[in-house]
């Protein structure tokens, strides 16, 4: 039919095929998807001779899923409209799903999200062979439910247990992995495979329907009434409670739809999933998770931060210097993406020991099954430990991990720039150190650049590129490209001290450790941050860096400001601090620090907390307590903006959550302001300063954004 | 002027292990609850047909337990098809709520004679078996923060600094303390042996309690509520008890309540009813009081409720002679102490629920019977019941002896 532009209608021999065909981008469940549905859908149902439908795709990708450039729009007062949408698109399905014909889907490659949908609506599933084609629901990572029928669907295929991990977790599975399930019916060698398989299921299989829509169904594991499911469903919210803290609306949508949609009939159910997605789409927190996890993120990944019309460059030999916990996780991170690794310490053993950790490392994924036996030995063989500084000639970058000394640093800028080739790009790994200041050692000033990795390095997805004042694009470039070939994802920020993420993660912990000292309580503090959405409580994180950091940081700030003539700032954390030094409590790596670490106990907070620092006689009540942690670190992400540490929106966003921990459910430390209202933000901003001082004053730069209503963007 | 409401009987049944194991797992609870009714007439000689309505609590409606227990016991009992009932439920309040709402009726004016009381056979009707949105239901658990209830229990204990040594002392106690009064039989003009149909007897005593508890017998057992708390009960209760780093666990099977079938019933009047059947009142019904608390925690309802009781009455807490305090878990019992400042001498002096078990349904109004029974015994004047309810509530109910 001529008038669909994202659909081909064809009929042979009484099927129909639905190719998915979407000019120019990928399969989208789009505006004009939508229309071009429902049309067909109608088509099909008058077709008289009709033997079956067959679904397919003329891209790679079979079908890419929802359209979140109108998802991110919808807003409360669209919400008649966006329900009615989707049943409309719905009842498309549903036509075709229950012509009592037989419907199968050819899936030739990655069917994710509406694409996983269309498939469910099928009777039989053919999907080729591919261990990287991706099947599944990954609606929950950005803060949506799959609302076309997939949670619905899913429960009644796999049962409330089985199906909860895919729909609440958004766990993707390849094809091999779906025959098991009993998702997919039927796997191709090629994809030449699918459609001849098709028309034989369809002929196999003249008059067929969904198993729902079959008498005798039975939900597998039995519906929430059976007494079997009680323990399971009594427990269920409170799991998520603990992973979720309640701050993700996604998860606890899908849970409630999924239980909620196994006691009713198929139709209302679908409404029940319908309503909740509505609210999902209309809240705000799906919005921030999109904004920031799909649009700021993929612009990373597309090269935004990185210098336009220098060529892609890929490194195959790296130099770290260093073997201790950072450069050996960082010699692992790039073993493991196939980067030949020279892992360079004073003396062999050392090295030795910096590759000694990635054998654990890759040792426990393989004894996991999350790798092969093969891809490690691979990633060993090209790591090459030792303690000659002539080993790092061939080496395109160098990564210094040494300790944060600057004079220690210089040295080994020189040793290893009179071996490496005058191409080779030099990063150092510092979290504090300016770049402009560790530069003056280079004979390469231009070609020295900052790479911050966080700790455990294999794991953690943030790298912080810091560019000095002499630091070219070229070099920029080539350290933007090594950091996506390594899987990670790159922020660049200005040359300052702290950079960007320690200098907005020192904020986190200070305000924690001042709360401590007001008399908030240990445990008060720890709690709100986690149920605010942080991974890890103020003074637990503390603990692990050690208390002689921020001892050190204010120590060098004071003599920063001092060589200035400034005064040097009084946080009101700085006595909580020095108190647990003279207590001889640095942290977790001298055994004790606000938490007591027993050999054969969970930490536990140090019991003398309480009586050194009692409740406060005029209690602080638990929102000043969120949103002191909260704010902070936002009004110190607006200063970096000014200051230039910070040049994109994407990168506030995006550094915060994945290197220091901000909760993402708020889209990152800049989109929090956002997502608050700038306005509302300033306002609570101005009662925090007035309550806790002027560390919370917001800059000029805020107070005339809120005045003109511009929010943070790029 | 108001009508007084007066209790002229209060009989219950014994308390059996609520399990397959326990005495009374083979009678059903319609016909634990008609024997009883049908004692309650005899003992009485209650013409039936004078019983203006009879009110029951009862927990789980479900099953054995379903479509209104009590009219369907009231007329397998055989009393007069005049007679009307219902079945209420208030959670653990309900055999509390049948008799607050007895008299209130009977205050009213609008009703003269009514029974109340309660059943549960948690044998056969488990607690729970009736689902419900509050545990059920996602969206609404989440919500409500819903926890179960020992988890609350162990939360009271954290937060008051309840160590697991006091809590397995007051527990022992319960067991000396009934043990001590069924030997001098204390309890005997009240508990009605459960007999079958040839009148051989079942039980004819509180099946669960243990003469030879001690802290050191108890310390053996393993908290109960550790596996639930970890897998997420805990994080649901620090959401709204961020002060706690940790809630301690110590509630175990011989700290808590035990699990028990059983039914109680009492006989509540207007004087001019008692009048007229020459019945003597044993006790006024002089207020009571409902509340409700946050939910979560849910069991600290029992201080608050009995000081509104205490309040409508215009009593203090030194006016009472005796306090019946639901055995739920035992930090309920230490936490109501310490709010109130009660000595234990006033405190459940014939034992509770630890020693002898909470039939959800029923225990409520059990409790004003013992109350009554040992108010009898001292010579005291003013009594006063009270239980903390699921769903974050308390009950109380204060009575005065009617000198014989």
């Amino acid at each position: 039919m001529s008038s669909m532009s994202t659909i081909k209608y064809e009929k042979r021999d009484g099927i129909v095929h639905l190719i998915f065909d979407a000019p120019g981008s990928a399969n989208l469940m789009n505006e004009a998807f939508q229309r071009d549905f429902i049309a067909a859908s109608e088509q099909v149902a008058a077709e008289s001779d009709l033997r079956g439908v067959i679904l397919r795709s003329t891209k790679a990708m079979f079908f890419a899923g929802g359209d979140l450039d109108t998802l991110i729009r919808i807003q409360p007062e669209n919400a008649a409209e966006f329900y009615a949408g989707i049943q409309e698109l719905k009842a498309a399905m549903r036509r075709i799903e229950t012509l009592g014909k037989p419907i199968v889907a050819c899936i030739n490659g990655a069917a994710l999200g509406g694409g996983w949908e269309l498939c469910l609506m099928s009777h039989c599933r053919i999907a080729v062979d591919d261990p990287k084609l991706k099947l599944g629901l990954p609606e929950v990572t950005l803060g949506l439910l799959p609302g076309a029928g997939g949670v619905i669907r899913m429960t009644r295929l796999l049962g409330l247990q089985n199906a909860l991990p895919y729909l609440i977790e958004g766990k993707q599975f390849s094809p091999a992995d779906g025959v098991k399930l009993g998702l997919i019916h039927q796997t191709v060698a090629s994809a030449d495979e699918l459609v001849g398989a098709a028309e034989q299921w369809i002929a196999d299989n003249p008059n067929s329907r969904q198993p729902w829509d079959s008498s005798g169904y039975r939900m597998p594991g039995g519906s929430p009434s059976s007494p079997k499911l009680a323990p399971m469903l009594v427990v269920a919210p409170a799991m998520l409670t603990a992973k979720t803290q309640r701050c993700y609306p996604a998860p606890e949508a899908i849970l409630s739809t999924a239980v909620e949609g196994a006691q009713v009939d198929f139709d209302t159910a679908t409404r029940i999933e319908s309503r909740y997605l509505t609210a999902l789409a209309a809240g705000q927190v799906a919005k921030n998770m999109i904004g920031t996890f799909w649009h700021q993120l993929n612009a990373i990944k597309r090269g935004a931060g990185r210098p336009d019309g220098i060529e892609p460059s890929r490194i195959a030999k790296v130099g770290i210097l260093g073997a201790g916990m950072m450069g050996a996780g960082i010699a692992c991170a790039c073993a493991m993406r196939g980067v030949e690794v020279v892992l360079k310490d004073v003396d062999q053993a050392a090295a030795e020991r910096g590759k000694a950790y990635s054998e654990k490392v890759l040792g426990k994924r393989v004894s996991r099954g999350k790798m092969s036996a093969d891809k490690r030995d691979a990633a060993l063989a090209r790591i090459q430990p030792t303690a000659k500084a002539s080993d790092l000639a061939g080496c395109e970058l160098i990564i210094e991990a040494v300790f944060e000394d600057q004079s220690l640093k210089a040295k080994v800028t020189a040793e290893t720039e009179s071996v490496i080739g005058s191409e080779a790009i030099y990063a150092s790994n510092t979290s504090t150190l300016p770049i402009t200041g560790l530069a003056k050692a280079s004979v390469r000033p231009n070609q020295f650049i900052g790479l911050h990795f966080f700790s455990p390095a294999e794991k953690m997805p943030l790298v912080e590129i810091i560019c000095g004042a002499q630091t070219d694009r070229q070099t920029l470039a080539r350290a933007y490209d090594f950091v996506l070939q390594i899987g990670k994802t790159p922020i660049v920020v200005g040359d300052s001290r702290g950079f960007f993420t320690s200098r907005v993660f020192g904020t986190y912990t200070m305000e924690g450790i001042a709360m401590l000292g007001e008399g908030v309580g240990a445990a008060r503090v720890e709690n709100i941050a986690l149920q605010s959405g942080y991974p890890v409580g103020p003074l637990a994180v503390i603990d692990e860096v050690t208390l002689t950091l921020p001892a050190k940081i204010r120590a060098q700030t004071a003599a920063a400001l001092a060589a200035e003539g400034k005064p040097a700032p009084v946080h009101p954390a700085d006595a909580v601090v020095d108190a647990m030094l003279a207590a001889e409590r640095q942290g977790k790596s001298t055994g004790a620090g606000f938490y007591d670490y027993p050999a054969d106990a969970p930490k536990r907070l140090w019991p003398e907390l309480a009586t050194r620092y009692p409740p406060a006689d005029e209690p602080i009540d638990d929102q000043d307590v969120r949103d002191r942690m909260l704010y902070i670190q936002a009004i110190e992400s607006v200063r970096c903006m000014d200051e230039g540490v910070l040049k994109d929106v994407r990168d506030a966003n995006i550094g915060s959550i994945f290197g220091i921990g901000f909760p993402a459910w708020s889209g990152g430390v800049l989109q929090f302001i956002n997502q608050t209202g700038l306005s509302a933000f300033v306002a609570r901003a101005d009662e925090l300063t007035e309550r806790y001082g002027e560390r919370f004053a917001v800059p000029d730069s805020l107070r005339r954004r809120a005045a003109d209503d511009t929010p943070f963007a790029d | 002027m108001t009508t007084e409401a007066y209790i002229y009987d209060a009989i219950r049944t014994p308390r059996g292990r609520g399990k397959a194991s326990g005495a009374l797992a083979e009678v059903k609870p319609v016909t634990l609850l008609s024997d009883l009714l049908r004692e309650l007439a005899k003992r009485n000689r209650l013409p039936t047909e004078q019983v203006d309505d009879v009110i029951m609590g009862c927990v789980s409606q479900i099953g054995d337990q379903g479509a209104c227990i009590a009219k369907t016991a009231v007329s397998a009992a055989g009393w007069s098809d005049d007679v009307a009932a219902f079945t209420l439920n208030r959670f653990c309040a309900s055999g509390s709520e049948a008799v607050n709402l007895a008299a209130a009726k009977v205050r009213s004016g609008w009703e003269d004679l009514i029974v109340a009381g309660g059943v549960e056979s948690m044998s056969r009707v488990p607690i729970g078996a009736d689902g419900g949105a509050w545990a059920m239901d996602p969206q609404t658990s989440l919500n409500l923060g819903f926890v179960p209830q020992g988890v609350g229990a162990d939360l009271i204990a954290t937060l008051e600094g309840f160590g697991r040594e006091q809590l397995d002392a007051f527990a022992a106690d319960s067991h000396l303390k009934a043990a001590a009064a069924w030997s001098r039989g204390a309890f005997a003009n009240s508990v009605i042996p459960v007999r079958d149909q040839n009148g051989l007897t079942i039980l004819d005593n509180d099946e669960m309690i243990r003469a030879d508890s001690s802290v050191a017998s108890l310390a053996g057992l393993k908290p109960s509520f550790v596996q639930p708390g970890e897998l997420g009960f805990d994080a649901v209760a620090k959401l709204r008890y961020p002060q706690v780093e940790r809630i301690d666990h110590q509630h175990h099977a011989g700290n808590s309540s035990a699990i028990v079938d059983g039914a109680a019933a009492l006989l509540i009047g207007s004087t001019a009813a008692g009048a007229r059947l020459g019945l003597r009142p044993r006790a006024r019904i002089v207020s009571a009081a409902v509340i409700g608390t946050d939910p979560t925690i849910m069991l600290v309802g029992p201080a608050p409720a009995s000081k509104k009781a205490l309040q409508r009455a215009g009593l203090s807490v030194d006016d009472i002679d005796l306090f019946e305090v639901n055995e739920a878990f035992a930090a309920v019992v230490l936490r109501f102490q310490r709010e109130l400042g009660v000595p234990s001498e006033k405190i459940n002096v014939n034992g509770g629920a630890i020693a002898m078990g909470h039939p959800l349904g029923a225990t409520g109004a059990i409790i004003i019977g013992t109350l009554l029974d040992e108010l009898e015994a001292r010579g005291g004047r003013y009594g006063l019941g009270t239980l903390c309810v699921g769903g974050g509530m308390g009950i109380a109910t204060i009575i005065e002896r009617i000198a014989g």
